[in-house]
């Protein structure tokens, strides 16, 4: 089985609880250091976990979004490598222009850390979810508010690119959007946390999905 | 030669910390009609004339400085 590069940039601080649900999810995880280059080829599939990257400094994500690692990533996507952004994850990708729109401060302006009940709206092939059904994942942002033009939203909506939504809007998100894909559905990102949802201890499984769902896809 | 970068949050996005910000100074009775915070960035470039400065902070402002979903920008030449 090939590994599923976890990448690690300065500041990324979800990279072992990933690991941990990788592994017990029966992926096998591997490390990616930001300024390291890769062969697309060598990898099932790349997680970006969340964090505070480059210290969230000038926009979050934005800085890590031209490291060097980044190159190698956007070679992958392009070859249809599935890749997963959550969190600061999911901000870099939305900034390297692998997936659309833009992660803002939320509208209260606080920190909001929560369990957050969300819609699958549509399925992704590699990562999982079924349309309509509910689940509760963790939230942990500063900024998860997402941002789109409103002509790009609906777009969005009907090429079936929007992935999660929030069932109570915690953060002013565009249309309540959690999560979106790419065109080609391989890339995907979204603010709450599967990899906090995976054992009972943790308050929820419902995380596990995402991880299994990449084990059957990649098997 | 310093080129200055005026950073600034779109009309149409919120601007979350222009709005707190125009809060606090309303509810200690200053008077004002809006506030908006963006940030400025001070570029150092080496440069053989101002058109060179300025197209050279364009690039770089346009790399990674601004994200034109949310923000523009102005340059601006410090003397």
């Amino acid at each position: 089985m090939k590994p599923v590069g976890v990448i690690r940039f300065l500041g990324t601080n979800c990279d072992r609880d990933i690991w941990q649900a990788l592994q017990d999810c029966g992926l096998k995880p591997k490390w990616v250091w930001f300024q390291d280059q890769f062969h697309w080829k060598d990898y099932a599939a790349f997680i970006l976990p969340g964090g505070f990257s480059y210290g969230d400094y000038l926009r979050c994500g934005a800085l890590a979004s031209k490291a060097p690692v980044m190159k190698s990533l956007t070679e992958a996507a392009c070859h249809g490598v599935p890749v997963l952004g959550i969190c600061n994850g999911f901000q870099i990708l939305c900034e390297a222009g692998l997936l659309p729109g833009v992660l803002v401060q939320n509208q209260g302006l606080r920190f909001i850390d929560s369990w957050e009940p969300i819609r699958c709206v549509s399925s992704n092939p590699y990562w999982g979810g079924v349309p309509q059904e509910v689940i509760q994942l963790p939230i942990a942002h500063g900024e998860g508010r997402y941002y789109l033009d409103e002509g790009e939203v609906k777009k969005l909506f009907d090429e079936e690119q929007v992935w999660w939504t929030y069932e109570e809007n915690p953060n002013g998100s565009l249309e309540d959007i959690a999560g979106v894909m790419n065109e080609l559905k391989n890339v995907a990102g979204l603010m709450p946390h599967p990899e906090r949802a995976v054992f009972p201890w943790m308050g929820d499984e419902s995380g596990r999905s995402f991880f299994q769902s990449l084990l059957k896809m990649i098997l | 030669m310093k080129v200055g970068v005026r950073v600034m949050p779109k009309k149409d996005v919120l601007d979350s910390q222009g709005r707190a910000v125009e809060k606090t100074l309303k509810h200690h009775g200053k008077q004002l009609l809006g506030c908006r915070v963006g940030k400025f960035i001070e570029l150092e470039i080496d440069a053989k004339d101002k058109e060179e400065a300025l197209r050279k902070a364009q690039e770089i402002t346009e790399f990674v400085l601004y994200n034109p979903l949310i923000e523009s920008y102005e340059l601006e030449l410090q003397e």
